[in-house]
């Protein structure tokens, strides 16, 4: 009876103490690292948005005075004729759409392989090293690629080669966030669906794309964002053409494409032109990603 | 103790006959269990009477939730896990290789720590359980939503709101439509993996009043940390302890008078 | 047995133990003094034992209301609950025997007034064996001592025989002469509170049994006491 009360209980009054001034030195010093750092991220933080604003601001200036309805719905013309950007901006839509469409399922087969079937098997580690190999891989390189591949054999280029350089960027991006995404929904999910006597397929395919559909939207959206202003891939594959075509078979026109040709120009209105294409194309990619972040949204 | 792991079956025999126990829905004989190379289960045996509540205690990696997750073939979806062994449900070994495993699971349901609701309507959570195995028609279906979310306790609360997401629910609804969607596929067996471990007080005394009112069609088996909660639930209560079981016994007779020291160490709280 | 994982559940379990123990050692000196009080015929110890009355009452109590604030706060599993349980029943019958001694000696007053016309030899060696029991008993509390608890449960047979003789003698008595059935009224009372004593004490014997074991003390319990059937006639004259 005795060892209890003599054992531990006697230790207990043998509290550390502390020193308050220590403490209060302690403390103040950590509030100045605090402050010193705050300011350094606003800093930070303000220098990025100043350039931000500076290239809004540029473009709105440059871009809103060229803005007529005539951009919508003239084809682009020899300088000096008052053009308009119709054939690029429908290029450029034609080609991003089915550039997603093909990069899409792909890509989510893919991610779903890496996120259900492959966890840990050296296949699947090669998959996703080769994937975000590609994922950061230099555009240009896919331009390249798609030209040796789609462009030089058939002897000419393309819309369709255009549109699967854009669907070859869209994989990569589209494989991240579809595994990213399946691999935060719980363990738990799984089994459950799995204890109900769910096969695995019905339960990805029912469980669990709809616990990760908003994170895989907005994937696919963000990749849409990011192909629907890439100039260089398109340079090799649909070239750009300066009269209206919507055939595949054909040289496509489109907007970062014409903005590259118009913005070099020494004719002040294709300058001009070049830079409203560069307005829309910021703003549409702008409102896919506001788009985005309201879909994701009611989650958080 | 050594006892219990060399000829346990007739202690188990005994407590069975000391505190009318129903004849086994589930026996386990020599069970043991492997992650990879680690041996998790040593030579369990166990029945688990018909319609009645079996509780399972015992220290974190005594091996008590791995020995649930046996019941239901649950470790068959990581590689490396195995048991050897025979768990017998109508004289079948379902441990056996090429044991229709979906089926069995439409037998054999589980209730998980936390509640795991779909990501879709309270109406379809019930439903996709039920759409695996059968093809009932839509009055059908509606009579089962009804059913199993009264069963569950639960009707009352969202029959109004049947179309809305599961997520929105509270914690203890959540999981008593886990139970609902559970029973909807009409197992045998229910197996209760520390279902209250995540609830509060009161959410957890429905859940084990669900569990007495369940167990008069189903065989139950529960795993929980829960003492009280073994003492409150169960008929019979299984002591693991490292991978063993050390005693089994009658509710009772466990937490008034158990037989092994270890046993006797884990209920009073005197463990290691 | 280990150490509880909460150091001061142990504390409260040897505190509740030690609160038992004291009491059966104020029941015990109770009994005692009753004791000296019939046989020596000693009032001072017979107005002792009935003043302790109200201390042991008030330790019933204490004991009590302990044992509740422990099952409500600690809720006990397996032998802390069997002890718990024990010592609230245990502080029940030694409350009775606290009873049974004051009752004793508030009668030892009375049979001072009588000059008794025999010794009281019998009684004496009753009330030794009364209060042995008693003593071993609760040391058996202290000790959780089985051993010490079966061997009080089994000897209270021989009080329950000298409890018969003593009946037989005491209505022998009182035939032989109506002036002597006042005193040996009492006498009669005093042994049967006695013969009581050493029955709770085997109850206690029972308890300290089931709450150290964990099963009950299954065998039927020696019974020597069949004063109840007896029959004592007149001699014909």
């Amino acid at each position: 009876m005795s060892t209890t009360l003599t054992g531990t209980a006697g230790n207990a009054h043998l509290f550390p103490s502390r020193d308050p001034r220590i403490a209060q030195r302690l403390s103040r010093r950590r509030k100045r690292i605090n402050y010193i750092s705050k300011g350094l991220c606003i800093v930070a933080t303000l220098i990025g948005l100043a350039f931000l604003a500076a290239i809004l601001i540029t473009l709105l200036w440059l871009g809103l005075p060229g803005l007529h309805l005539s951009v919508f719905t003239e084809t682009t013309r020899p300088p000096g004729s008052n053009g308009g950007l119709l054939n690029a901006i429908v290029g450029s839509l034609i080609q991003t759409a089915i550039g997603t469409a093909i990069g899409t399922p792909i890509g989510l087969l893919v991610g779903t392989y890496l996120a259900e079937y492959a966890r840990g098997s050296a296949l699947g580690n090669a998959v996703r090293f080769v994937s975000d190999v590609l994922l950061s891989a230099p555009s240009i390189l896919i331009g390249l690629f798609i030209y040796q591949v789609l462009v030089n054999p058939f002897n000419g280029f393309s819309g369709i080669a255009g549109c699967a350089a854009l669907a070859v960027i869209v994989i990569p991006i589209v494989v991240r966030t579809t595994e990213d995404m399946l691999r935060l929904i719980p363990v738990a999910l799984r089994e459950a669906a799995a204890a109900l006597g769910a096969p695995k397929w019905k339960t990805t395919v029912f469980v669990c794309y709809r616990a990760a559909i908003d994170g895989i939207a907005t994937g696919v959206l963000l990749a849409i964002a990011r192909v629907a202003g890439e100039t260089a891939p398109l340079l090799f594959t649909s070239l750009g053409n300066l009269n209206w075509s919507v055939s595949l078979t054909q040289p496509m026109s489109s907007l970062p494409v014409t903005i590259y040709q118009y913005a070099g120009s020494a004719f002040d209105d294709w300058v001009q032109l070049a830079w409203v294409g560069a307005l829309l194309i910021t703003f549409g990619v702008l409102a896919l990603n506001i788009l985005a972040r309201l879909i994701l949204r009611p989650r958080h | 103790m050594p006892e219990t792991g060399t000829r346990p079956t007739i202690g188990a025999l005994e407590a069975r006959a000391s505190a009318g126990l129903n004849a086994p829905r589930i026996s386990i004989r020599n069970l043991d269990f492997y992650y990879g190379a680690n041996k998790a289960l040593k030579a369990i045996n166990l029945d688990l009477p018909d319609r009645q509540v079996t509780g399972m205690i015992g220290p974190s990696g005594c091996g008590k939730s791995t020995l649930l997750r046996c019941l239901n073939r649950m470790y068959d979806l990581y590689p490396g896990q195995r048991a050897v062994g025979e768990v017998l449900m109508d004289g079948e070994n379902i441990i056996a290789p090429g044991v229709d495993l979906n089926n069995l699971r439409s037998r054999v349901g589980m209730v998980f720590q936390k509640p795991t609701p779909f990501p879709m309507t309270i109406h379809e959570n019930i439903t996709f359980g039920v759409k695996l195995h059968e093809r009932p028609s839509k009055a059908e279906m509606e009579e089962r939503v009804e059913w199993s979310l009264t069963r569950a306790a639960l009707w009352d609360e969202v029959k109004d709101r049947l179309n809305t997401s599961a997520t929105g629910l509270s914690g203890g609804q959540q999981q008593r439509l886990c139970i609902a969607r559970t029973i909807a596929v009409r197992p045998e067996v229910i197996l209760f993996d520390e279902p209250t471990s995540a609830l509060d007080p009161i959410s957890t005394l429905k859940i084990e009043e669900l569990i007495d009112e369940l167990k008069r069609d189903f065989t139950i088996a529960i795993v929980t940390h829960n003492m009280q909660q073994a003492a409150r639930c169960a008929d019979q209560v299984a002591f693991f302890y490292l991978g063993e079981m050390v005693e089994v016994g009658s509710a009772t007779q466990m937490f008034t008078a158990p037989r092994e020291r270890r046993t006797q160490e884990y209920i009073t709280g005197r463990f290691g | 047995m280990a150490e509880h994982i909460v150091k001061s559940f142990e504390q409260e379990l040897k505190r509740l133990q030690a609160l038992i123990t004291e009491m059966g050692g104020m029941v015990e000196s109770q009994v005692a003094l009753a004791s000296r009080a019939v046989i020596d015929k000693d009032a001072a110890a017979a107005s002792q034992a009935v003043d302790a009355d109200p201390a042991v009452d008030a330790l019933e109590r204490e004991v009590e209301q302990y044992v509740i604030r422990l099952l409500a706060l600690r809720q006990p599993l397996a032998q802390d609950l069997r002890h718990i349980v024990a010592a609230l029943k245990i502080t029940g019958a030694l409350e009775r025997i606290g009873d049974y001694a004051t009752n004793v000696a508030k009668r030892s007053l009375v049979l001072d007034q009588f000059a008794l016309p025999y010794t009281l030899t019998g009684l004496a060696h009753m009330s030794r064996l009364v209060q042995e029991n008693l003593k071993t008993i609760i040391d058996a509390i202290g000790e959780n001592d089985t051993d010490k608890a079966l061997q009080v449960w089994r000897s209270d047979e021989v009080i329950d025989e000298i409890y018969n003789a003593l009946f037989r003698e005491l209505i022998t008595y009182m035939m032989e002469d109506p002036r002597n059935i006042t005193p040996c009224i009492h006498l009669l009372f005093i042994a049967k509170n006695l013969e009581r004593i050493g029955d709770h004490a085997t109850n206690i014997a029972e308890l300290v049994y089931y709450a150290v074991r964990g099963e009950p003390l299954a065998d039927i319990r020696p019974k020597g006491d069949s004063s109840a059937y007896a029959v004592v006639r007149p001699p014909r004259a």
